[in-house]
């Protein structure tokens, strides 16, 4: 095989990516506390949009349950760093492991779930994959309920006590006791949980977008796509069907169990309502919003679901995760309108712009293309 | 053995249930080979406007639950008409997204216009036992029962009997021949919507009863829902039927006989259920396997 | 006078042009035959008048024009389309079949049931049998009993010969020929088998990539040997 060529475009789009990651990283200088929490979510959004978008976007397969791999990742760095006493059989968790190296295991925990699921998953098509990964996000709440000897069961995981949780620091709510939050990386000094929970979130986002973008612009790529587009004229070309859905949904959720990894350390606490139904749909929402089949767009995807998400955080309803602790206490809106809105943008997105925000960035790329043939 | 005879009849109440809304199932993806995703939330939306029109309009509930009808027939059409004909030659994945945004908008208007505040919801049946057999039965269940045949039977007789009903079954089959015969395929696609919400009505109008009514009433009955849809094939009506009783009896005899499952993993048995037949036998236990034509 | 114009009908399929200006006329009572060979626009030119393909051009029938109606609307006006394949409803039984060919029809079918069973007198015996069990023929002759169920000004007919046996051909087109005799039924028929069509048919049109190449009264047709080398293939 001849080495892949660097295109022109990538030439251009390389230094901005540079360029974009240096703007990431020194913005915590110039923003709140507050608003570097914001934005650490939605780069824990943008992580788990990405390996959506692998799975959906690039190998066409309908995921509806993206919430469940996201539940297995938190699960596991909960578990692993709590020291409430879980068990699984005999073996008592102790809280000993550090959370920073929880993330790779429950990464792999996730994306092991994952590629093993896309065993009878090969099977399904289409409308039915979608029925299947929506009945196992509607089921995940319940089978975590159930198995609660190491799952908490329904009063959940609580981490903020947990001495092993970097950065967390501040005044704890009941004892109020003042910690100090922060963490020292070599010679920096990173002096809230916020900006830490920022930093740790976007820093393993923007190597996961690079590790995406050369898995997607490779002979890996092309087999993705190959299998979204006609899986029969793929089969034909001699594309192994089976290696290379199993492979989509593995490495997808093992994105899903990251982002759900860092969604426990930044919550500091998970139950069975953390990762319920919405979240899955969420996930599709930021995917088709940012564009299917594109990576950077996503961002756009990421920041819609999560601001709308603190719109709708006022619903008391028993479907919406009240997982946002810290910002359910913003302005009030009318419960409910926000998630009419969700949906009418869904639709009018699907009928008028299909391609997202990818779409239509795409679209103004080639304009001046178009113009200038008009010209002629 | 008393709990066993009362346990069955539950079953069959609630499994009645799961097959009403199964049936609003097939019947779209027959027509239409969509699969609904919203039907849930429609059926819970309506169900929201029953209650309306007796805890705050003081209408009989019968004759609430009649005008629901009405009203649910009406707005299954007209989102038909307006939101899924736009996108019906779409890709599946375009579909699906739809009908999940569906979702929210009901999800969410239901919120809105009457919060989430739970609501008690009277059954259209008096709260009594009857004794049958020494074993005392719910005449809530048996009225459940008895709405979803009288429900299933009159729908069987407009397919087989009636013109509409015809022109239904033939759009479904076959879009194209039935256009050349002078049906406006279009309008029957609408009704079809129209008769899904209707069913999707029935189902909300009887559940609500049994547990309260909550905008999230709905979304473990749509799970149950499809598990008897793809148990029993999900282009046979028959099947739907035939599956949402057999669920519904399974369910409670696995919760009642297997401690391990008892109320808790309901959702997840159901699961299992549609993972099972979906890879064992995807064509269902009362549909005809598919052939992909090369 | 004719009760079918086609003036300069352009059709496509997506991008693909398909029709590029058919001009046709048919007469009441007449059999007229839309013959070439595969690919030509033969079927095409039957679904710009059925309305089930995007055509542009003037059609006209009986006074009105077709060409921005769609199928169901085009139907209701008297135009019976039997497509290629026959578009029988397979899963539907036999009278089930007849009943939707008689959709359009106000009152009572009863009396044009009666009508198909004296032609085709099998079609009482096996009313009840679902049509995708019949034979190749037996499922183009309830095709064309399910059109004529509707009591057309126009019957099209799509390769009726297509996969059946020569003799079971014959007796269609026998069938087609004694309807146009005893009640007048006017007939577009598309064949690739030209000689039989042209034994029916009393004009015939040729054509060749989407345009008409010759046209004139079948027995003319016939005899030109040069037509029948360079168009008709035998």
């Amino acid at each position: 095989m001849s080495r892949p060529t660097v295109t022109r475009a990538e030439l251009v789009k390389g230094p901005l990516f540079v360029l974009a990651a240096l703007a990431i990283l020194f913005l915590p200088r110039f923003i709140s506390d507050f608003r570097a929490q914001q934005f650490a979510y939605v780069g824990i959004y943008l992580i788990a949009l990405l390996g959506l978008n692998i799975l959906t976007g690039f190998t066409g397969q309908i995921s509806l349950g993206h919430g469940a791999f996201m539940a297995i990742g938190g699960y596991t760095t909960a578990i692993l760093i709590s020291n409430q006493g879980l068990k699984i059989g005999s073996h008592t968790f102790s809280g000993d492991l550090k959370d920073v190296w929880t993330i790779p295991l429950a990464g792999l925990l996730a994306g092991l779930v994952g590629f093993l699921f896309g065993f009878p998953a090969l099977r399904l098509t289409g409308l039915y994959l979608a029925l299947a990964t929506f009945a196992v996000a509607v089921a995940t709440p319940a089978v975590i309920r159930k198995f609660e000897g190491f799952t908490g069961g329904g009063a959940g995981i609580n981490l903020f006590e947990s001495p092993q949780l970097t950065g967390v620091g501040g005044t704890d709510p009941i004892t109020f006791e003042e910690r100090p939050g922060g963490v020292e990386l070599w010679r920096f000094s990173i002096p809230t949980f916020n900006e830490w929970l920022y930093y740790l979130s976007w820093g393993i986002a923007l190597v996961m977008f690079v590790v995406a973008w050369a898995l997607l612009r490779g002979r890996v790529g092309r087999a993705f796509r190959a299998v979204r587009d006609s899986e029969l004229a793929a089969a034909s070309s001699g594309v192994n069907l089976a290696r290379y859905k199993t492979l989509a949904f593995g490495v997808s959720a093992f994105y899903a169990g990251i982002a759900g990894s860092l969604l426990a350390i930044a919550t500091t606490f998970v139950n069975p309502e953390t990762f319920p139904i919405t979240l899955s749909i969420f996930l599709l929402v930021g995917v088709v919003v940012g564009g299917l089949g594109s990576l950077w767009p996503l961002v756009f995807g990421a920041i819609f679901i999560h601001f709308m998400q603190i719109e709708w955080a006022q619903n008391a309803d028993g479907a919406i995760p009240d997982w946002l602790p810290l910002l359910g206490d913003l302005e009030t809106n009318v419960p409910g309108a926000p998630a009419v809105a969700f949906g009418v943008v869904l639709i009018l997105v699907m009928l008028a712009l299909p391609g997202g925000a990818g779409g239509l960035v795409r679209r103004l790329g080639a304009l001046p293309r178009r113009l200038n043939r008009r010209a002629a | 053995m008393t709990q066993f005879f009362q346990q069955v009849v539950a079953g069959l109440a609630s499994g009645g249930i799961y097959a009403a809304l199964a049936l609003a199932l097939v019947l779209i993806h027959r027509a239409t080979g969509v699969i609904n995703f919203a039907q849930g939330e429609m059926a819970m939306f309506t169900t929201y406007i029953s209650w309306t029109l007796t805890a705050n309009h003081g209408w009989d509930k019968w004759l609430a639950a009649g005008a629901t009808l009405v009203i649910a027939f009406i707005g299954g059409a007209a989102i038909q008409r307006t939101i899924i004909r736009p996108i019906e030659r779409a890709p599946i994945l375009t579909i699906v997204i739809v009908t999940i945004g569906l979702v929210l908008i009901f999800n969410g208007l239901a919120a809105w216009i009457w919060t989430a505040e739970v609501r008690f919801y009277p059954s259209l049946f008096p709260n009594d036992t009857v004794t049958v057999g020494g074993v005392a039965i719910s005449m809530i269940d048996l009225g459940t029962i008895a709405v979803v045949l009288v429900l299933v039977v009159l729908l069987w007789a407009f397919f087989q009997f009636t013109t509409v009903g015809l022109a239904l079954r033939a759009s479904a089959l076959n879009p194209d021949a039935s256009r050349l015969v002078g049906i406006r395929v279009g309008w029957m696609l609408a009704i079809g919507w129209g008769l899904a919400a209707m069913l999707g009505a029935v189902a909300g109008i009887l559940t609500a009863p049994t547990t309260t009514l909550d905008p999230t009433m709905m979304q473990a009955i749509l799970i149950y829902a499809f598990a008897a849809a793809v148990l029993g094939g999900i282009d046979s009506p028959f099947g739907a039927v035939a599956g949402g009783l057999m669920l519904g009896v399974g369910l409670n005899l696995i919760g009642t006989y297997i401690d391990f499952v008892g109320a808790d993993l309901r959702l997840p048995v159901a699961l299992l259920v549609i993972l099972v037949v979906l890879l064992v036998r995807p064509a269902g236990l009362f549909g005809k396997p598919v052939t992909r034509r090369v | 006078m004719a009760l079918l114009e086609l003036t300069d009908v352009h059709a496509r399929y997506g991008q693909v042009r398909a029709l590029h200006g058919v001009s046709l006329s048919v007469d009441e009572g007449q059999i007229v035959a839309v013959l070439g060979a595969n690919g030509a626009g033969k079927t095409t030119t039957l679904r710009a008048i059925s309305g089930t393909v995007r055509r542009s051009g003037e059609i006209v029938m009986d006074g009105r024009k077709l060409g921005w109606r769609g199928p169901e609307a085009v139907a209701a006006l008297g135009v019976a389309h039997v497509p290629e394949g026959r578009g029988t409803f397979a899963e539907l039984s036999v009278a089930e079949n007849l009943k939707l060919g008689g959709y359009t029809r106000r009152g009572s079918i009863d009396a044009d049931v009666k009508r198909m069973a004296e032609y085709f007198p099998w079609l009482e015996e096996r009313s009840g049998q679902h049509a995708g069990t019949l034979s190749g023929g037996e499922q183009q002759m309830l095709a064309l009993a399910r059109a004529l169920m509707s009591r057309p000004r126009l019957l099209l007919l799509d390769e009726p010969s297509l996969g059946l046996a020569p003799l079971v051909t014959r007796e269609i087109f026998r069938i087609v020929r004694e309807l146009n005799d005893q009640d007048g039924l006017t007939v577009l028929v598309v064949e690739q088998n030209a000689a039989i069509a042209l034994e029916v048919a009393s004009h015939a049109y040729v054509l060749e990539v989407g345009r008409v190449a010759v046209s004139g009264v079948s027995d003319e047709l016939a005899r030109d040997e040069s037509v029948r080398k360079s168009y008709l293939g035998y």
